[in-house]
């Protein structure tokens, strides 16, 4: 089986919720819909404070290219647009929606199938359904979609890994939605002009890789079905893109290029999922699954959430936390960022909420670093975390950026590993916000 | 129900294989070579073992209070080289020679450097090459196993153009030698341990052996008597896997592991000394930095070659 170097295999705790249907959670009574959900530029809004608003209606867009529309998720009337707490760890411009009343009105419903539109057209869908990517990284979808004039992209890649522990939404999602996504991985190879389709699941999803071979969808292309689901060995980070495109094509993005360098695209399952609902049915992105467990919640479930919904609303649903609850993380153990409190959004990139206790969520100690080399074996990217880690200590900008720090994916393999404990991709992540803001100084 | 939580940089879990697991495994995998070594010298060895590694334990706690730094006895690693010291040590040794080398190897060689992590030699080797110096007739006394007779080591006899002992006495540790140098099967159980618990890698050991092995097969010399002999087994599991002093890169800890093997047999065919296992490991861990510099690991997506 190909892989990539590097990397961990972790326990990975996926049992308790695996198992577990994706439940839809009621229409919360309150929204708060952050103006920014996506990598790139902020929207504005398009609503002011006492309109009333239908349940899909844009309600925030930006004219720049690398951005994504917001919408509302439920029915009802805005009632506050001001900075807001956001999991992402400062205050966002967040638009409230409180549910009564609200205006009439739809969702555009595209009229055309599949074959009828042109790439152009599915670019536009995509954009207009505010579709970013749904495995948490947030990056807007149509900017993807649209690889620079002379850039061949030969193969589309579904990324259906979910190497993070815990998290169970994307394996959900393959099981109970499988058409969806084979329908939305054909409209997103369309777009790029890909001819093959390549959708990489984990092996200890097994029923995911499945579902997906024996979908109606997969069934109506017959023969010549440019689709192919390739089982590939559970290892994080697996899902990483660099990774992925590497152990399914055996290809090296360049250091410092994206994936359309070697003619691919990647997308989440969960994107995918999403196209399709915005081509067959219109529907915008407001709602996502995310699963809820950790060692710190009463009950773990797969739910499907409207964005803007309050983490706390979603735990309740969910039976509340455990009193030794101390960790909530949004996203997986391995790169998810922990918040401080659950009066937070559910926002696009939200695949998980992990709650965490102090056993399993210690605080550590750093010592000094024993030279055991575990983090330079482990490391996926070919970095030397520990040197790296020196000369940021040390203020070495120059050294830091010869080590490489911009190929860092902040995977988390490195700090996992040191028997040192040391902060590892702490400081890488904090390297790179100094050497981006040392940029943007000199020029 | 707490309203606020911890908040910490990703990632929210970590291994549990801390520094004082990987310690306490390398010191469980030492006491196989001690063993052999209570069995073919006698409960001397035992006692000997007994006040290097205490002395060792007490003198960096010493150290560390007087230099207002963490006592970190508790982390394994004093134990580890009052171990691997011991092992290096002739069975006959004074104790209290033994004891002066565990204070060299603790405050001298690491404790003065910063520490675990931070001393540049090995600290068993130098230590031992510190005693050698000081008392050089103490430090080459081999005894017979058993009746604790006086004689020469295997390499020196070698050296000398006489007789060796059999290969199956070089490898079950029936020979003279240091305390835990000679059974090369208990050594190798040991390591395999360090192997099994992926603790120690294959790159600096196979380079060693490989390298001495191949040239005293050019050299026209018994290869494999080469490589039962002396401290070899003990010095390429046990001291060129050291994580501190040795390259942190699999390429690198290759390099070191044929530049180990390279000066053992200069040292051995055309040097004084019959044995250079000791010091050509301490030669490379100088060289340690450089390979760091020169041998790092592929970039992904980087230039291949």
């Amino acid at each position: 089986m190909n892989t990539f170097s590097g990397g961990l295999h972790l326990k990975y705790n996926k049992e308790s919720t695996e198992f577990k249907p994706i439940k839809e959670l009621p229409s919360p009574q309150r929204v708060v819909i952050p103006l920014q959900q996506n990598l790139g530029c902020p929207n504005d809004p398009l609503v002011k404070v006492g309109d009333e608003v239908y349940e899909g209606q844009k309600i925030g867009d930006s004219p720049k290219f690398v951005s994504a529309p917001v919408h509302a998720s439920i029915s009802g009337k805005v009632t506050k647009i001001e900075k807001l707490p956001n999991p992402c760890g400062f205050d966002v411009a967040s638009v409230v929606i409180e549910a009564g009343g609200g205006a009439k009105g739809s969702v555009m419903h595209n009229a055309k199938t599949l074959e009828e539109l042109t790439p152009d057209e599915i670019r536009r869908i995509v954009r207009e359904a505010g579709i970013v990517g749904m495995g948490g990284a947030t990056f807007p979808t149509h900017v993807k979609l649209t690889p620079p004039a002379g850039k061949l992209i030969d193969t589309l890649i579904i990324n259906g890994c979910e190497c993070e522990p815990y998290i169970t939404a994307d394996h959900r999602l393959m099981l109970e939605r499988a058409d969806d996504i084979i329908f939305g991985s054909l409209a997103l190879a369309k777009a790029v002009g890909a001819q093959n389709i390549l959708i990489g699941v984990e092996d200890n999803k097994k029923d995911a890789v499945g579902a997906l071979s024996t979908s109606d969808e997969k069934h109506h292309l017959g023969k010549n079905s440019p689709i192919k689901i390739v089982e590939v060995e559970t290892k994080y980070p697996q899902g990483g893109e660099k990774q992925l495109i590497k152990t399914l094509l055996d290809r090296e993005v360049p250091s410092g290029k994206l994936p359309l360098e070697v003619g691919a695209v990647v997308n989440n399952v969960g994107t995918a999922a999403a196209v399709a609902a915005a081509i067959k049915h219109g529907t915008p992105l407001i709602k996502r699954v995310l699963t809820v467990t950790g060692p710190g919640m009463k009950e773990r479930h797969n739910f499907l959430v409207r964005i803007g919904t309050s983490f706390e609303e979603v735990l309740k649903h969910s039976e509340g936390l455990m009193e030794d609850a101390s960790r909530i993380v949004m996203g997986g153990p391995m790169m998810g960022l922990a918040v401080s409190s659950l009066d937070l959004p559910v926002v696009k990139g939200t695949t998980c909420l992990l709650v965490f206790n102090r056993k399993e969520a210690r605080i550590y100690e750093e010592k000094d670093c024993i030279r055991c080399g575990r983090c330079i074996k482990h490391c996926p990217a070919g970095l030397m975390p520990n040197f790296l880690s020196d000369y940021v200590k040390l203020k070495d900008w120059e050294k830091v950026e010869e080590y490489h720090v911009a190929d860092c994916i902040e995977c988390g393999c490195c700090s996992y590993v040191c028997p040192s404990r040391i902060f590892l991709v702490q400081y890488f992540k904090a390297a790179k916000r100094e050497l981006q803001v040392r940029k943007a100084v000199c020029q | 129900m707490p309203m606020t939580f911890d908040v910490s940089s990703s990632p929210h879990i970590r291994s549990p294989e801390d520094t004082r697991f990987m310690m306490w495994w390398v010191a469980i995998a030492l006491l196989f070579p001690l063993a052999a070594a209570v069995y073919f010298f006698g409960l001397q060895a035992l006692l000997l073992t007994m006040v290097v590694t205490i002395t060792a334990v007490v003198s960096e706690a010493l150290f560390q209070l007087l230099a207002k730094r963490p006592i970190s006895i508790l982390d394994g690693s004093a134990v580890v080289t009052g171990l691997l010291l011991a092992l290096v040590l002739p069975p006959t040794l004074p104790y209290w020679m033994g004891a002066i080398g565990a204070i060299a190897a603790m405050v001298l060689v690491k404790g003065l450097f910063g520490g675990l992590g931070f001393n540049i030699f090995n600290p068993a080797l130098a230590a031992r090459a510190i005693l050698l110096a000081s008392w050089p007739v103490a430090m080459t006394t081999w005894t017979r196993p058993f009746d604790a007779l006086t004689t020469a080591t295997p390499l020196f006899l070698d050296k000398m153009g006489q007789a060796t002992p059999g290969y199956l006495d070089l490898f079950l540790g029936n020979r003279a030698g240091s305390l835990g140098e000679t059974s090369v099967l208990m050594i190798l159980i040991g390591a395999g341990i360090l192997f099994w618990k992926k603790i120690i890698d294959w790159p600096a050991p196979a380079a060693y052996l490989g390298t001495v092995g191949i040239l005293a097969l050019i050299l026209g010399r018994d290869p494999l008597f080469a490589l039962l002999s002396g401290g070899l087994m003990i010095g390429a599991f046990f001291m060129a896997t050291d994580y501190v002093t040795a390259p942190v890169t699999t390429q690198g800890r290759f390099i070191f592991g044929m530049g180990c093997g390279i000066m053992t047999i200069l040292i051995r065919f055309y040097g004084g000394f019959p044995e250079g296992v000791n010091y050509s490991i301490l030669f490379m861990n100088i060289l340690t930095p450089l390979i760091d510099k020169y041998a790092r690991p592929r970039l992904f997506g980087g230039k291949r070659g």
